[in-house]
């Protein structure tokens, strides 16, 4: 596999308010992922992790600095294009999972394969082959009300993968899951970055689940601490 | 991409039920209420002016006693005599006098009896009242002079009586007189004020006075205006006339009025005209309340709208997308209430012509503005949060509180 650059940050800064009341979300941050890597990001809470991701995604953008992904320079997209961007190519589990209310899980997995144009029965197939493979067989009809936590967790990592996207940024995707759940679910990502090429960007707070990853990223206070391999292969 | 914009949009309506219900229920509320109170009013209107045009308005009618709108009479006022009727048709400016006495009495045909108002009058009554005779024919002129036992009855009682053989030449009893019924009239249906103008039993005057009232006396006079001459001056000439018959002194009031139906005709349509502003107010308030709820309902959902937008957004959809799919939700629910609302209003609108016994006037405009304006309320106050929301960056849109 050739490893070319897919995600490029230079110097990103993203602010919040102004004068007094300034924070610095992210404060120069240059991060560099190619195809094919399982990137884990740690720090403090508050340090940054999310509002990275959501540059990442195409969720918000930059007040100041450059990001180019697949060699695109954001910046010079619309807002459409950048739809589309994130339609054909990302993959997004969030913090707060963002499911729709009151409807199903199946069809809250399917609702990126409307956009994609999929046939309605291709959407429902890949909607149930999603939710399967993250535990949730029989699950289908529910609500995301009628799911627990980690259930809806689960639904919303379902609806990141059955998009197939290239790159798949999720943060904190194990937060609300126990130990087991949670090292099935990293297995399964591991898998399919392993054998399906799939670039992974993961925000997490355990070591334990950062140890799946090949890269591990520190963020504190907006920037980059420290970028390291991740030294032992993580198999728990 | 079309068809399932529209079933994403169909699925958000079912979804979201109670919402849905609310904003059909405001343009309901909105469209049936504007519907039915100026399709009520138009009717009234047509019908005020359908009255005033059968009552004649060449009609002038002379009383005893001062000036009053509506029956009744002074009793100190003595009451006309034929010979009034006579020197009143020497008068130039009048085509027809005809004098009339009335009376509560109840006519007998075989074992069928109905209580009725017996007319004294002659045959000009007929011309001056817009009458027309359907079977038969009027009084002739010696019956009109003698006081001949003869009537012509109205619809009602000719159904009360006969039912629906032919009552000509039939004999029915009032009090001690039989008369031959000698024609019947074309039904007249309701009258101004209600009262059903086809209950009547027309006779000769003098039969009136001598059988059943027992006196000379005139209760009061129908004249019609000739061709070509003002109310004005036939009033004034009929009370220089009256004046000078009944000796009334200069400068006295006179013991007799004159109405004129153009000023009761005045009256009834400026009535009709509060009535019509007022249904007019009262549906214009309906179309606002109305149309408040559907904005009520529409802003209340904005957080919920937003997140739902910047969730779809964040899985790629475009802005345009999101916005045909919200203006096609919008429009859907504004047909389904608008279709609801017409089809109630105007309901309604049969219902109350029906017992105002009023016409029923449908007008295709009120129905264009009343759902227009209910679709456009629901349009831009679904439509403008969802367009704000749509032109975010998509997680401003999920942060939206
Ligand atoms: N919309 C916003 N307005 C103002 N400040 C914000 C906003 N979003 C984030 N911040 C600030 O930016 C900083 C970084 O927030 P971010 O959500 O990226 O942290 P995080 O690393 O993901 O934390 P956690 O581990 O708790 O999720 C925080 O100090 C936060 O207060
Ligand atoms: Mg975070």
């Amino acid at each position: 596999m050739c490893a070319q650059p897919i995600i490029e940050l230079h110097g990103i800064t993203r602010s919040y308010g102004a004068g007094e009341a300034l924070v610095k979300a992210l404060d120069g941050v240059d991060l560099t992922i190619s195809t094919g890597e399982f990137v884990a990001i740690m720090g403090p809470s508050g340090s940054g992790k999310s509002t990275a991701m959501n540059i990442i995604g195409c969720l918000d953008r930059p007040t100041a600095g450059q990001y180019r992904f697949n060699r695109v320079e954001v910046a010079a997209l619309d807002q459409d294009q950048r739809a589309l961007l994130r339609r054909h190519y990302l993959g997004f589990v969030f913090q707060g999972f963002n499911l729709l209310p009151r409807t199903t899980a199946l069809e809250n997995v399917e609702l990126p394969l409307i956009y994609k144009g999929l046939p309605k029965s291709e959407r429902g197939a890949r909607a149930r082959e999603a939710l399967r493979r993250v535990g949730l067989e029989g699950r289908e009809d529910h609500t995301p009300s009628q799911l627990s936590g980690g259930q809806q967790q689960r639904v919303a990592i379902a609806r990141a993968l059955a998009g197939e996207p290239m790159v798949m940024l999720a943060d904190e995707p194990t937060g609300n899951l126990d130990t087991a759940r949670s090292n099935e679910i990293m297995q399964l990502l591991q898998r399919l970055n392993r054998e399906e090429g799939l670039t992974i960007v993961m925000v997490t707070h355990e070591e334990d689940m950062a140890r799946y990853a090949s890269r591990l990223v520190v963020f504190t206070d907006g920037r980059i601490l420290r970028d390291a391999p991740v030294a032992a292969e993580g198999a728990a | 991409m079309i068809w399932e914009t529209i079933r994403l949009a169909l699925t958000t309506i079912t979804r979201n039920a109670l919402r849905s219900f609310l904003t059909v229920l405001g343009v309901v509320i909105g469209v049936a209420a504007v519907i039915a109170m100026v399709t009520v009013g138009q009717g009234s209107s047509e019908q005020v002016s359908a009255d005033v045009g059968s009552l004649g308005t060449d009609l002038l009618i002379l009383r005893p006693g001062a000036r009053m709108l509506g029956p009744g009479t002074r009793d100190s006022a003595p009451a006309f005599k034929l010979s009034d009727v006579d020197a009143l048709r020497d008068l130039s400016v009048l085509s027809a006098v005809a004098p009339v006495v009335s009376t509560s009495q109840t006519a007998v045909f075989g074992s069928s009896n109905r209580t009725t108002t017996v007319t004294g009058t002659t045959s000009d009554y007929l011309t001056i009242g817009n009458w027309d005779i359907e079977r038969g024919r009027g009084f002739s002129n010696i019956e009109d002079r003698s006081g001949a036992n003869v009537c012509i009855i109205g619809e009602t009682v000719r159904t009360a009586l006969f039912g629906s053989t032919d009552p000509t030449g039939e004999t029915i009893r009032i009090k001690s007189i039989s008369c031959e019924v000698i024609g019947y009239l074309i039904a007249k249906g309701a009258g101004t004020f209600g009262q059903d103008q086809d209950d009547i039993v027309m006779m000769p005057i003098k039969t009136v006075q001598r059988r059943l009232e027992g006196n000379q006396d005139v209760a009061s006079i129908s004249m019609q205006l000739a061709p070509g001459i003002s109310t004005a001056r036939a009033i004034f000439e009929i009370d220089t006339l009256m004046q000078e018959r009944r000796r009334i002194e200069l400068g006295e009031e006179n013991d007799f009025s004159v109405s004129d139906m153009k000023e009761i005709a005045s009256m009834l349509n400026s009535v009709n005209a509060v009535l019509t502003g007022l249904l007019s107010s009262v549906a214009a308030v309906s179309l606002l309340v109305g149309g408040i709820g559907i904005m009520n309902i529409m802003l209340v959902s904005v957080t919920e709208r937003t997140r739902e937008i910047g969730i779809r957004l964040s899985v790629g959809a475009q802005a345009h997308q999101v916005l045909a799919q919200f203006l096609i939700e919008a429009v859907v629910l504004s047909l389904i209430g608008g279709v609801i609302g017409i089809l109630i209003g105007l309901g309604l609108a049969l219902l109350a012509a029906r017992i105002m016994a009023i016409p029923f006037v449908p007008s295709g405009w009120v129905i264009v503005l009343a759902f227009g304006f209910s679709a456009l309320v629901g349009v831009i106050f679904g439509y403008f949060p969802a367009r704000r929301a749509a032109q975010l960056d998509p997680i401003e849109a999920l942060r939206h509180q």
